[in-house]
């Protein structure tokens, strides 16, 4: 199925293996050979989000972002933010401020979110809808989303 | 258990309880199509037609064929000329002999891997006679137009099409005389009013996983809006009996219409057949936008009438509208264009008619509104234009004219529910309109109204007892991401007086689920939602009697006691839904299974008092109301008018789940921002030119505002589930009015065509000038 070398990375703290061809791309890799698949395939061109992984702590496209490029790298995926299986304050604020309709953008509206509250752990409305600009939601007019990040228990 | 029980305090419904399958979500842990996996599985690829009318005149699939990996290609000639369509069966699963738009499948491939499949496809060389493209309405009605669909008349239509060369439909409905009411009116304004393509754009993109079992039994798994119409499409466009499909559905990424009807699932099930191994195709972003289906362009001539002090006396409307290459829902949807064009208001004299013309497009189809956003674009831009002309205040214009309860909708039915002057007057207050109105600054505010249906068609509901005195509820009703399934639990656990978790709400399953016509209409929580109370009466009523012999009582003196018990009216005498359960599985009378199935059956069209022609349906649902205001910011160098805020009443009957309504006003709101003020399919020639999110632009966080204002309207209507009826459409259905008439009052400039892009905001700035 995959042809290419094999590339070693640190995904949500565990060293992963996996085969990756020049083109093949990071989210390919963690969707269809490492079994995450929170992360999306939304339009495959870096502009919808749902794809969002943090890279080194950096925000980063799945999408757009080369395997081979990853290699002794740390990956974050929504998946990597949960604490023991379960809900972090975040994603629990999340399902308590009603932000989830679909789903489908939900991961990379998380990970988009946990990195805004690293930098800024009181973010002002506007804030939050700067820092998730690059995060497309068809579902929910985003007002709950933005509810959901200012009001993590704790945050 | 109906309308009567809003007045008391509910034990479940009510709530804004989270969303049953938050959890999941936001874990990442949710499976969706593309998400799935089965053993020896090959992934499918289409190539697609380069021209947007031609005759196919060959093929040539021996290079694909010699590519490693690939195990099966397939073009039209391997299929037999079966038909599918919800309204006329016109579509086949792929294209066969002709092409008729641009993007159209013509051939497919199963190979080991996706990428394998894609470069395999694009060896295929077909050769083509390219036709004339017919690329508008206007064109396509031409005398002597080239014919898109030679066979129109052969086709079976479901109703009595008007049909004939490239016109699909012709619908006409009309009451009073409104030739006559003109020379009754002071005052007549008529416009044409122009909309444009709108992709759904779900986040999920369309895809399919097809296995055959060895016995030929077919199970399919589908990004869908209703199991029932993907088995339904697919046997019908492979000649397959239906008794042989299996059709589910994993989480869904958003519907909005484009997944209610097929898209790549016959494709997938004959890609399985033929390679006898499990196959997968999942769409990509460009493919989604190609080939699925988009929002009809409208021309709608709109003519009102009226007397000085602002009664409504006659509104004339004609519609012209890009159907695109099959007909899909086309005639439903114009069928519903023209039942909803007089608006929420009683005209005396009223006619609408209109045509929906096959193209060379891709095929238009439902969305969100189904033709209710574009008349109510132009019917309440017209009403501002009328209120300026009177000096009336646009909400007493509004309100002057409003339907009352029990008064008739355009063609006849009655309205049993409406809140719609509460709704008018609920957003005349949160939006402080009449103080900015008048001193809103550079801003504008505007208002909309609008009623939208709710309902139609079957649908069916299990409630079954387990062993230990739980539930298994069954709708096989399709949760999009907008909650129903959390809707019809609370239902059930009302109407079983049960906690939540002791409900679980079964995933739609042609094996097992009871017929459920579609998540569409704005129909899951009104009519599942009755079939949900109906089986669970059902259901109490065997459990009475069998807690009738446990507390040797008559069933007539037992109550239900919240938290699973039944009791004997004033007395502390209870027994358990355990007890219950246990005693019917394991000694007396057998496990409870409690059913309710109904189909929607109020007429449409009353003939005493309506002339109707080519309608494409004949009961189509109840009532739902909404008033909005929106405020928008025009910057005068660019033209861009930026939404600011907008304040909704919504008349849902009664909130099962408060929370979730405001879910629905927010993202109708947001959907029918980005349809107001940028969002277009833009077509060159035959080509999509922007079937991309680089090119297609959808609203994000900067162009959504976060000042979304929801007041829930509850005037229940009589036979919903406690009253409650619909609202997933009609929050966008008002949004591209309120705009365009809080842009003039912003700028005393009147747009008639959609998007309100800053290029025509400008324009008409500068001509104002």
């Amino acid at each position: 199925m995959s042809s290419g070398e094999t590339i070693s990375l640190k995904l949500n703290g565990e060293v992963r293996e996996a085969t990756a061809g020049p083109t093949t791309t990071l989210l390919e890799v963690i969707r269809e050979q490492l079994g995450l698949t929170g992360a999306k395939k939304g339009c495959n061109q870096g502009v919808c989000g749902a794809c969002t992984v943090l890279i080194d702590g950096k925000l980063a496209r799945a999408c757009l972002s080369l395997a081979v490029n990853s290699v002794g790298r740390e990956i974050t995926t929504n998946e990597g933010l949960t604490e023991d299986g379960e809900p972090s304050p975040l994603q629990q604020s999340f399902i308590d401020n009603g932000a989830v309709q679909c789903g489908f953008c939900t991961s990379g509206m998380i990970v988009s979110s946990h990195h805004l509250l690293q930098d800024n752990p009181s973010p002002s409305v506007d804030e939050v809808r700067d820092g998730l600009s690059g995060n497309v939601c068809r579902c929910s007019g985003y007002k709950k989303i933005i509810d959901a990040v200012r009001n993590v228990a704790g945050g | 258990m109906a309308a009567d029980k809003t007045t008391n305090k509910m034990y479940q419904v009510g709530k804004s309880i989270p969303k049953i399958d938050a959890k999941e979500k936001v874990l990442g842990q949710a499976q969706y199509i593309a998400d799935l996996i089965r053993p020896n599985m090959l992934f499918g690829a289409m190539l697609q037609s380069p021209y947007a009318h031609a005759k196919i005149i060959s093929y040539d699939t021996s290079e694909a064929e010699k590519v490693p990996g690939v195990k099966c290609v397939l073009t039209g000639d391997d299929f037999e000329d079966h038909k599918m369509g919800p309204f006329i069966k016109d579509e086949g699963a792929i294209a066969k002999g002709k092409v008729r738009y641009m993007g159209e499948p013509v051939a497919c491939v199963a190979a080991e891997d996706e990428a394998t499949a894609r470069a395999a496809a694009l060896l295929i060389d077909v050769e083509y006679e390219e036709l004339p493209a017919i690329l508008s309405p206007e064109a396509a009605l031409e005398p002597g137009a080239a014919v898109i669909h030679e066979e129109l008349q052969d086709y079976f239509k479901v109703f009595e099409a008007i049909a004939e060369d490239n016109l699909m439909s012709f619908t006409e409905i009309s009451e009073g005389d409104v030739d006559k009411a003109w020379d009754e009116c002071d005052l007549i304004v008529e416009n044409t009013y122009e909309t444009q393509a709108q992709n759904h754009l779900s986040l999920e993109p369309c895809g399919a996983l097809a296995e055959v079992e060895p016995d030929g039994l077919i199970n399919l798994w589908s990004a869908n809006q209703s199991v029932f119409r993907v088995q339904a499409n697919v046997c019908e466009c492979l000649g397959l009996p239906m008794s042989r499909l299996r059709s589910m559905t994993p989480k869904v990424g958003a519907g909005f219409g484009n997944k209610m009807e097929a898209h790549i699932q016959p494709l997938c099930v004959a890609l399985a057949l033929a390679s006898k191994r499990p196959v997968k195709m999942i769409l990509s972003r460009e493919e989604d936008f190609e080939t699925v289906r988009a929002r009809h362009p409208f021309k709608v001539r709109c003519k009102t009438g009226v007397m000085n002090d602002g009664t409504f006396v006659a509104r004339e409307v004609e519609l012209l509208v890009d159907g695109g290459a099959f007909a899909d829902d086309s005639p439903g949807v114009l069928g519903n264009a023209a039942l909803m064009s007089m608006g929420p208001y009683h005209f005396p004299n009223a006619k609408a008619f209109g045509k929906v013309a096959y193209t060379n497009h891709l095929r238009f189809a439902a969305f969100r509104g189904f033709g209710n956003p574009q008349v109510t674009f132009a019917g309440e831009s017209q009403l501002d234009e009328i209120a300026d002309k009177l000096g009336i205040d646009p909400i007493d214009l509004r309100i002057k004219n409003v339907l009352d309860k029990g008064q008739k909708w355009f063609g006849g039915q009655k309205v049993d529910s409406n809140g719609l002057q509460e709704c008018l007057e609920k957003v005349r207050a949160s939006s402080d309109w009449d103080n900015r109105r008048k001193n809103s600054g550079d801003n504008g505010i505007g208002v909309s109204a609008a009623g939208h249906i709710s309902g139609l068609l079957a649908t069916g509901a299990i409630v079954r007892m387990l062993e230990d005195g739980t539930f298994v509820l069954n709708t096989g009703a399709t949760d999009i991401g907008q909650g129903s399934d959390t809707v019809l639990t609370q239902i059930c656990a009302e109407a079983l007086q049960i906690p939540i978790e002791n409900i679980r709400t079964a995933a739609p399953d042609t094996d097992g689920s009871p017929y459920n016509w579609g998540t569409t209409a704005s129909r899951v929580t009104y009519t599942t939602g009755r079939a949900v109370v109906g089986a669970a009466e059902d259901a109490v009523r065997q459990i009475k009697d069998y807690a009738a012999i446990l507390l040797e009582s008559s069933a007539d003196d037992l109550e239900l006691r919240e938290g699973g018990m039944v009791g004997i009216k004033g007395a502390n005498k209870e027994v358990s839904f355990f007890e219950i359960a246990a005693m019917t599985h394991w000694g007396v009378g057998g496990p409870i299974v409690g059913s309710h199935t109904l189909v929607f059956d109020q007429p449409t069209i009353d003939p005493k008092r309506a002339v109707a022609r080519g309608m494409p349906f004949t009961n189509i649902g109840v009532f739902t109301f909404a008033a909005m205001v929106s405020e928008v910011a025009i910057d005068q160098v660019t033209g861009k008018a930026s939404a600011e805020g907008a304040w909704y009443a919504v008349d849902v009957g009664q909130a099962i789940n408060p929370g979730l309504v405001e879910g629905q006003v927010d993202g109708g709101y947001a959907q029918g921002l980005g349809y107001t003020l940028f969002e277009e399919m833009v077509w060159d020639d035959g080509r999509l030119a922007n079937p991309t999110l680089m090119d297609y632009k959808a609203p994000g966080t900067a162009e959504v505002p976060y000042e979304i204002d929801t007041t829930i309207v509850e005037h229940p209507e009589p036979d919903g589930p406690f009253g409650a009826k619909g609202v997933g459409e009609i929050t966008l259905v008002t949004v591209p009015a309120s705009i365009a008439n809080a842009i003039t009052h912003a700028s005393c400039l009147r747009l008639r065509k959609l998007p309100l892009s800053p290029e025509r905001v400008l324009n008409g700035l500068m001509e104002n000038e």
